[in-house]
């Protein structure tokens, strides 16, 4: 493996060499725990770690819950309750795996904001970057699949609503909808083939963390300065980073506790804030729940899909130029898978020279907006479609695409960037003065 | 000498050929039933056909039955119903198209060409909104006196014709027949 200069594993002793020789299992190992690390990393290069931990987190609890559940229509909501009253320590478990999809996209939300703070998509981190919105696709997968597993009236609308989206493709949308579902409509063939693929794709997900990390441990991490590591020597590089054991590692898995510390007392008292008490009512395919809401973190999205209506120009101008070959339905719906194309195209979105946000002053404006347009998004998708939301919802959803297509290409040209530091080293010794003799050796 | 001037080697390139392409094809007819298993079963497809007994509805109120999966509203209407459905002219719906499987697909979205009978009493639709396939609520819900889907806001006329929201089109009538004077065939 390519990368920064520094130590490689050396096998001592007679056993340790002959397994070297053979399979380089533990130098493999030693290599992805002893990357050197920028040591100016702070506090929000903590949540991969987080992220790590609550993939194994929901994989191991999700692995229990499927001794226990019942994938068919008719005892899909029992086989939860079983779950919830008699397995032993059975709700538990469970709320740590509803609790635990929420941890895992507040999670992701602040890892992929910090990735857009400080440009960690830009060259050579692309393919980091591309492989880590891979993941964030299987993850809304993974979830939408596992909120229909309890076949509660949220998981069953949630499902139509969802699967109706691939109804809105022109032409062949009603057979994929159909092929989907397996019929019709949501019913047992459904519920069934979600309950596979919502085991299978987890595993999908550890396949492309291993890639991800495979990438950046390639490209090295970024950093707040987004300043390369000097790689002309390993004393220079040396002088620039620690080694991920034990430095970072001890870090994180403070920040992980310190995380836990509110993620077990939401667990712990407050189980049910994030859900939706209409899931608790088993599901009925002739009544509608007043106000469908899917889980808070699709709301964004969900606010772009609905913000495109008829009458909206954009939509008018899409319908009349296809010859209504793209209706207020469909346009929603590629505005959604849209509003996360143009953020995976960020790496060749963004013409700034100057990585890190950090000295962007400009840029900083308009990211904080977007990091307000996103809060903003997710309050209106839960709201009704009724004004002001309407309006609200197409001017924050107008902001997204104008974030990513016109600011950042726009930016890179009429920006005056600060200089960045010379080097990591400058940075820390900047920040930490007392500890730069002892850093410089 | 480079293979593409090998024009001897045709018996080889033959082969090369006939190996891939027959890889291409088994490959093809390995996947085909990986993917075709996930189309409706044919117990899924046997429920293609009901009948609902319609002597119970009063003048004004509304039947929902399951079928394929769907509801199926079975609307009896009033005079009232009657006069808001013909009450407006057909240029200011969004959907222009009667959206009847049992008439000529073109025909357009008067009230006399979605109704079951000639009086137009008797309005037999999909009760799922063509928007995102939610579950309209129905008894003169919404801004015009027809229904309301609550998912994402789309309001039907008392025949069921969009006039305001997301939904493209008017809700669908399905192929429905009257056997006799209470039975209606579906499918």
């Amino acid at each position: 493996m390519s990368g920064i200069p520094h130590d490689h594993y050396e096998p001592k002793g007679r056993f340790a060499t002959w397994l070297h020789d053979r399979l380089p299992v533990v130098g493999l190992a030693y290599d992805v725990l002893m990357i050197p690390t920028p040591k100016n990393l702070n506090w929000w290069w903590i949540w991969g770690i987080v992220l790590a931990f609550t993939l194994v987190l929901q994989i191991v609890t999700g692995i229990i819950l499927a001794m226990h559940y019942t994938p068919h229509v008719d005892l899909a909501f029992a086989s939860v309750e079983h779950i919830m009253r008699d397995v032993n320590g059975g709700h538990m478990l469970r709320y740590l795996h509803a609790n635990g999809a929420s941890l895992f996209f507040v999670a992701v939300y602040i890892h992929i904001f910090r990735g857009l703070y400080y440009g960690s998509y830009k060259s050579p981190r692309e393919v980091t970057w591309i492989i880590g919105m891979l993941i964030y696709l299987a993850m809304m997968a993974t979830g939408f699949l596992g909120y229909v597993l309890p076949w509660g009236q949220m998981s069953f609308w949630g499902a139509t609503v969802i699967t109706g989206l691939f109804g809105a493709i022109p032409f062949i949308g009603p057979d994929i909808q159909t092929w989907l579902l397996g019929g019709p409509a949501v019913d047992n063939a459904a519920l069934n083939r979600f309950f596979s693929l919502h085991y299978l794709l987890p595993f999908v997900i550890a396949a492309l963390v291993a890639v991800h990390i495979w990438a950046f441990h390639t490209t090295g991490n970024n950093n707040p300065t987004g300043v390369d590591v000097r790689r002309s020597s390993k004393q220079d590089a040396e002088k620039d980073t620690l080694p991920f054991w034990p430095y970072f590692v001890i870090k994180d898995f403070f920040a992980l506790a310190v995380v836990l510390l509110v993620f077990f007392a939401i667990v712990g008292f407050m189980p049910n804030y994030l859900g939706h008490p209409d899931n608790y009512i088993e599901a009925n395919p002739l009544s509608t729940p007043a106000h469908i809401v899917p889980e808070w973190y699709f709301l964004p999205f969900y606010a772009i899909l609905r913000a495109f209506t008829a009458d909206v120009w954009a939509v008018q101008a899409a319908s009349f130029i296809t010859g209504g070959i793209v209706d207020a339905k469909f346009f929603g719906v590629l505005a959604m898978f849209g509003s996360i194309l143009v953020m995976a195209l960020t790496p060749w979105l963004d013409t700034s020279k100057t990585r890190s946000g950090s000295y962007r002053p400009i840029f900083k404006f308009w990211f904080w907006l977007l990091a307000i347009d996103f809060v903003v998004l997710m309050w209106v998708g839960a709201q009704s479609t009724v004004f002001p939301y309407d309006w609200i919802s197409l001017i924050a959803s107008t902001y997204w695409f104008a974030y990513f297509l016109v600011i950042l290409p726009l930016l890179g040209w009429t920006e005056k960037a600060k200089t960045p530091p010379a080097t990591i080293e400058d940075d820390f010794n900047h920040h930490y003065p007392e500890a730069s003799g002892s850093a410089a050796e | 000498m480079s293979h593409a001037d090998d024009h001897k080697g045709t018996r080889r390139d033959f082969l090369y050929y006939a190996t891939g392409g027959a890889g291409v094809v088994v490959t093809g007819a390995a996947v085909w039933p990986l993917v075709n298993q996930m189309n409706p079963s044919a117990d899924v497809r046997a429920m293609s056909s009901i009948r609902v007994d319609i002597s119970e509805i009063a003048e004004g109120s509304q039947l929902t039955v399951k079928w394929r999966g769907k509801p199926v509203f079975i609307r009896y209407r009033s005079a009232e119903d009657i006069e808001f459905a013909r009450a407006d002219a057909l240029a200011d719906l969004p959907d222009t198209n009667a959206r009847n499987a049992n008439i000529d697909a073109a025909a357009d979205a008067a009230d006399e060409n979605r109704t079951l009978d000639a009086e137009g009493k008797w309005l037999v639709m999909m009760g799922v909104c063509t928007h995102l396939g939610c579950v309209p609520l129905g008894n003169g819900a919404g801004d015009y006196h027809g229904w309301y889907c609550p998912c994402h806001g789309s309001h039907y006329d008392a025949a069921g014709r969009i006039r305001k929201g997301p939904a493209p089109e008017n809700l669908p009538i399905p192929i429905a027949e009257f056997l006799d004077e209470t039975t209606i065939k579906l499918g």
